[in-house]
Formats: structure tokens, sequence, C-alpha cells
């Protein structure tokens, strides 16, 4: 791991080992909040804002927990940690701009359960990992993220506006579109891939 | 309710769970571990039996405690309880089966944040007595760990011409290596999706004539 440069983190990240169409994370958001472009931007900001957060909050702990060999509770900590920034997140964001919060509702709180905060926490422990690597992992991991839902938005509203049989309608076809879309991220394989 | 009916009512709600209502390919939930560990049948049996046993066990004690959890913080206590029981399960397989764990590497943790176990024990356990909850956490699990098999086995066996492992098509089967990739599950579970969708449409058609 200790070869590659941050830049190599981010764009492998992104692109290659990209978190949604990859490594299977983040299915949930992916597939339910992909119907519309206009949900699926904020969600995306959102979405890689906690991560960013929690990325570094679970690297500090991560550091105390290992001091004091308490490696067990690190699910424990992490999850509690990343449900706290979602809360935090929550609170700013009302605050700051009302309009969005409102926006987003319910999708806001299920961040928490989105498997690609509590990844990005869990792999960057995994792979060891330093402080600056964690920040361009978790900001790859972001934007890959948004980039994985704003294509799929995309291409579903597109598909709106065609004739197709009614049996195919819903999650089915989606995952259809995003195996295409996956393949086509294979493509970028040659880049290097995360181990 | 008699004794029997409530026996009748159990075995309704354990069948829910695997047929009607069956986590992977009805209601489209937990998807990532369905899709991310599913490369091979051995690997989706270890991840449905461990989801399983994590449901069970925190659907069975939230049951009991449903009483003490103020409304306010419920959440939080309930991720606390599942991540227990998933750090345990971490812990057990590391013991048991280190190929498997090596496997599954960090979507044993992962299973914290699946949207089944959360679901049922907010939809479910926190509203009924623990031998219902227990029943139907045990419904869903099977159905879990059945829509894995399904995705697994499929998988493995275009991909590698195998399953669990034993050769099945001999030396001159060329595999079909994009199953065992990642769109190849994406593509396997759509297709799944597919012809479940299309059997609930025949269903419907058919009690319309």
């Amino acid at each position: 791991m200790e070869h590659e440069t941050l830049g190599q983190i981010f764009i492998i990240t992104v692109l290659s080992s990209n978190l949604v169409l990859a490594m299977f994370l983040g299915l949930c958001p992916f597939l339910g909040v992909s119907s519309k472009l206009e949900t699926a931007v904020p969600m995306g900001i959102a979405t890689s804002f906690v991560m960013l957060v929690a990325s570094l909050c679970s690297f500090a702990l991560n550091e105390l927990l290992t001091r004091f060999d308490l490696e067990f509770l690190r699910l424990i900590a992490y999850i509690a940690v990343i449900a706290s920034a979602v809360q935090l997140v929550e609170m700013v964001m009302k605050k700051v701009s009302p309009a969005l919060f409102r926006a987003l509702g319910i999708f806001l709180p299920l961040i928490t359960t989105n498997c690609a905060v509590l990844g990005i926490a869990l792999f960057q422990t995994a792979r060891g990992y330093d402080f600056a690597q964690s920040v361009a992992f978790s900001l790859g991991g972001g934007v890959g993220f948004s980039l994985a839902l704003i294509l799929m938005a995309g291409v579903r509203e597109r598909l709106n506006l065609s004739n197709l049989p009614s049996v195919m309608h819903g999650t089915a076809l989606s995952l259809m579109l995003a195996g295409l879309l996956s393949l086509a991220f294979m493509g970028f394989g040659g880049i290097g891939v995360a181990r | 309710m008699s004794s029997q009916a409530l026996q009748a009512s159990n075995m309704e709600q354990l069948l829910e769970g695997i047929w009607k209502q069956n986590p992977v390919f009805v209601m489209a939930l937990g998807m990532c571990p369905a899709l991310a560990v599913t490369v091979s049948a051995f690997n989706a049996l270890g991840m449905g039996l461990a989801t399983t046993f994590v449901l069970i066990c925190s659907c069975t004690l939230i049951s009991m405690l449903r009483r003490f959890i103020p409304k306010e913080v419920r959440i939080a206590t309930y991720i606390v309880i599942i991540a227990t029981f998933v750090t345990l399960v971490d812990y057990i397989i590391q013991a048991v089966s280190l190929a498997l764990y090596e496997a599954l590497g960090a979507f044993i943790q992962l299973i914290v944040v699946n949207c089944i176990i959360l679901g049922r024990v907010e939809s479910h356990a926190a509203k009924n007595p623990p031998l219902s909850a227990l029943v139907n956490a045990l419904g869903m699990g099977i159905g879990f760990t059945i829509g894995l098999f399904a995705l697994g086995s499929v998988r493995e066996i275009l991909g590698a011409g195998k399953l669990f492992g034993l050769s099945l098509f001999g030396d001159h089967f060329q595999p079909w290596v994009v199953m065992v990739l990642p769109p190849g599950g994406f593509f396997v579970l759509g297709l799944w999706l597919l012809f479940f969708a299309w059997l609930a449409k025949r269903k419907e058609a058919r009690h319309g004539a």
C-alpha cells in the first residue's frame, strides 16, 4: 500500500474501485434515491460530507482504541460516531439551509445505515492508511458515490420516457443498468485496483 | 387464541419471510452483502447464516427489552445491540473458519448496517413478544440465506463452472468470468428479480381472468 500516492488512492477510489459499482457499498440509496437528478445531487453531497467526518473521527478513534487494546469495541465505536456525525449534519443543515433540509427529508437520517460510510471507516482501518491517505480515500469515496448516483439518475430519467415491457419496471431494470455501468467502470481497471 | 391457532400463525409468519416477503427477491433489501460476497455458493451460505444468527439474537433480545427502551433513543439502542452481536459473529467466524473469514472480509462487520435487521427490529420485534419476534426473524433469515444461495450458486456455476468448489463440466468448460466480477452480480440479481416480477405478474393475470 505504501507505494500509492494520495492522488492514486483518490483516482482509484473514484473510478476503478468505485464504492458502489465495484465494491457494492451503499446500494440502498443508490437504488432508492437515483430516480431523479435533483435528489441525487444533494444526497451525494450530504453523504460525501458524512463520509469525510466519519473517516476523520474513526481514524482518531482507532488510534485511541489501539492504544488501550480495545479493538473489539471498534465496530460499536464507529457506528456511534457515524450516527452522531449524521445528527450533526442534520442540525447544521437545518440551521444553514432549511430548504435543502426539507428537500432531503427522510434520506438524511438514513445515511447512518448507508454501508458506504461504515465501509470507508472499516476499509481504511483494514488497509492501514495513515491520516492523509484516509482523507484522500474518504474524499474519493464521496466523489465516487456521488458520481455513480448522478450517472444512474441521468440514465433513469431518460428511461422514464422510453417504452418498456411492464415486467421490467422497478428494481430489476435498475440492477441491469447498474450492471452495465459497472461493466463500463471496469474499463478503468488499467489504472490499478485497490487491494 | 388457542395454542393450535397460535402455531398456525407462527407457521404463516415463518413462510412469509421465506417466500411471500423474501427480503432479497421481493423486498430488495440488504443488497450490499447480497451482491458483494456471492461469488461462490459457500461464501453465500456463510454470509446468510451469519446474518440469520445476528437477526435472531438481536430481534429476540430487543423484543424482550421492548418495554425498557425509551422511544427517543431506540434506534441508537438497536444499533448498539446489533453491533454487539455482529462483533460476536466476527470473532466466531474467525475462530471457526479462517478461509471464510478472509473471503468475507469487512462484509461481516458490515452486517450492522444491513437494512433487513434494522427493518425487522423496528417494524416487528419492537412491537411483539419474543417468540413471535424469534419466528419472524428466523423466517427472514432463512429467506435471506436462500436468496444469497440462489445468487451465489448461479454465479459460481456460470463464472467458474463449479459448485461448492467441485468442478461440474470437466476441463473443456470456458468460464464466463464476468459473472464472478461485480457486473455479473448486478446482472444475476437483476434476472432473479425479473423472474419473480414475472411470477407475480402471471399470478395476478390468472386471478384477474
